[in-house]
């Protein structure tokens, strides 16, 4: 009967401790830099796409949201024809992030992505492409790659040697 | 009394008690979450006050479902009957000097009596349901009512002695110099008890024990029927702390405030113990409540009237 009191009594001094409902629209919970939510496509610090369609963030997916075509332009540089995610199947386990070589596909930290129609939760590339080189601003993977691309010739990368001359026989 | 005071008194008492029925879903959400450091439904209106308009809308828009397997007119009778039974006992109560509806010599146990009643209408919803739950729920409350019942009525028969009058307005007009809870402590903890038990609310709610009858005897009803037992739990609830304040708290006895709104003060308090009660505490096994009811409050009460019966006589010789 006594511990019976003393549960009443201590539920009762909780009406006097601080809230922990976070009043959400009105306020907004603070989300850490790397928090994972909506996915986009970055850019590198010149403004070409970063993306080169090698199809590993659709093969990371494991709920198989992300569908792409690679395609090529005149100079060489692969990029995705079409880069299509489903946010209705997406689980933001951001294992694409972790597969991408480029750091082009970036998880965000937004998360308020609500739609009446289901359709409108399939992004296409022109919704997910962002003009902004989004966690890595120096990254710029053409530069640092040692493809051949319009403009790079083999050996113009950053940090990278004139190519070996097979027909000579001078070290 | 003249009659379109009484008709005035009447209306005046129905729209108050189902508005504080009506309220009392709204503020018990409300303090639930203040007890678990939550805000509750604060979105709807000032305060979250209209949420109580949102539910009543929502709850006349739900599909109003009898299963075909239910016994209908009983199934439809059922939830009317607790409303009325809690209603009826209202108009015994003495708000203040002159709001009364029917000021009977005999008005304490004429509540008692209407308590009784209410359980009809938890048996008739069990049964009439033809479900196994709804079956078991109803056999809980009949058996948990029934044996409350007994000493509910002991528990008050000390302040009947003490007054001298079964009459509510002469029981608190009784205790303009002492509030009886001070000789009859024993009587308003056993009375406290044996009401929560009446009207099932928590820490005596197994007749509708979610976790194991689904809902217990209301398992089958929707939309405005199943609303009508939540009515009649409310009221019950108001009923209850009514009750408690007139009998054991001097009703509307008090200084400066006008007598109304010291009644009503005392009654919303008893209205947040209730609900302080429901946040707090865990059920009991059904066993332990049976045992707990005969075997100790039983005594208790019947205990309590002997000596309380004892003192009186010496008193007066």
């Amino acid at each position: 009967m006594l511990s019976l009191m003393e549960t009443l009594w201590r539920v009762m001094l909780h009406a006097f401790r601080k809230r922990v409902t976070v009043q959400y629209p009105d306020e907004k919970p603070y989300l850490a830099p790397r928090w994972r939510g909506r996915i986009v496509l970055s850019r590198d610090p010149d403004g070409g796409e970063r993306c080169v369609a090698c199809y590993l963030c659709a093969v990371a997916c494991p709920v198989d949201c992300i569908a792409l075509q690679a395609t090529e332009d005149e100079t060489g540089r692969r990029y995705p024809e079409f880069f299509r995610i489903n946010f209705s199947r997406c689980i933001f386990c951001g294992y694409c992030e972790e597969a991408c070589p480029t750091y082009a596909i970036q998880l965000t930290p937004d998360f308020e992505m609500g739609e009446y129609r289901r359709e409108n939760l399939v992004y296409e590339k022109e919704d997910l492409l962002i003009n902004g080189p989004g966690k890595y601003p120096d990254y710029n993977f053409w530069r640092v790659a040692g493809v051949k691309i319009g403009g790079k010739d083999k050996g113009g990368a950053q940090n990278e040697g004139a190519p070996v001359d097979l027909h000579t026989l001078l070290p | 009394m003249t009659v379109p005071h009484t008709i005035v008194v009447i209306i005046c008492v129905l729209v108050a008690a189902l508005t504080i029925a009506a309220g009392l879903i709204w503020a018990e959400r409300r303090l639930l979450a203040l007890f678990q450091d939550r805000y509750g439904p604060n979105r709807v209106g000032p305060f979250g006050l209209l949420q109580v308009l949102a539910d009543m809308i929502k709850i006349f828009a739900k599909e109003d479902w009898i299963p075909p397997f239910a016994d209908r007119a009983v199934f439809v009778l059922a939830p009317a009957v607790i409303v009325v039974t809690v209603l009826m006992s209202f108009a015994v109560l003495p708000f203040a000097p002159g709001i009364i509806v029917a000021d009977l010599n005999i008005g304490l146990l004429f509540i008692l009596g209407m308590s009784s009643l209410g359980v009809y209408s938890i048996v008739l919803a069990g049964w009439s349901s033809d479900n196994k739950y709804s079956l078991l729920g109803a056999l809980r409350a009949s058996a948990q009512m029934l044996s409350y019942e007994v000493f509910m009525g002991l528990s008050l028969m000390g302040v009947v002695l003490l007054a001298g009058s079964f009459n509510l307005t002469h029981i608190v007009q009784a205790q303009s110099g002492l509030w009886f809870v001070v000789p009859q402590f024993l009587g308003f903890i056993l009375f406290l008890i044996a009401g929560i038990a009446e009207t099932r609310r928590l820490p005596f709610d197994l007749p509708e024990a979610e976790s194991e009858l689904i809902a217990g005897y209301h398992s089958e009803y929707s939309g405005m029927k199943f609303g009508m037992f939540f009515v009649g739990e409310y009221l019950g609830v108001t009923l209850i702390s009514a009750l408690i304040s007139i009998l054991f708290f001097g009703g509307w006895l008090g200084p400066v405030l006008p007598p109304l709104v010291w009644f009503l003060v005392k009654m919303f308090f008893f209205i947040g113990f209730f609900i302080l009660l429901r946040a707090a505490l865990p059920r009991p096994r059904f066993d332990q409540l049976m045992a707990w009811g005969w075997k100790v409050m039983l005594p208790l009460a019947l205990a309590n009237l002997l000596a309380t019966g004892a003192v009186v006589l010496a008193w007066n010789k």
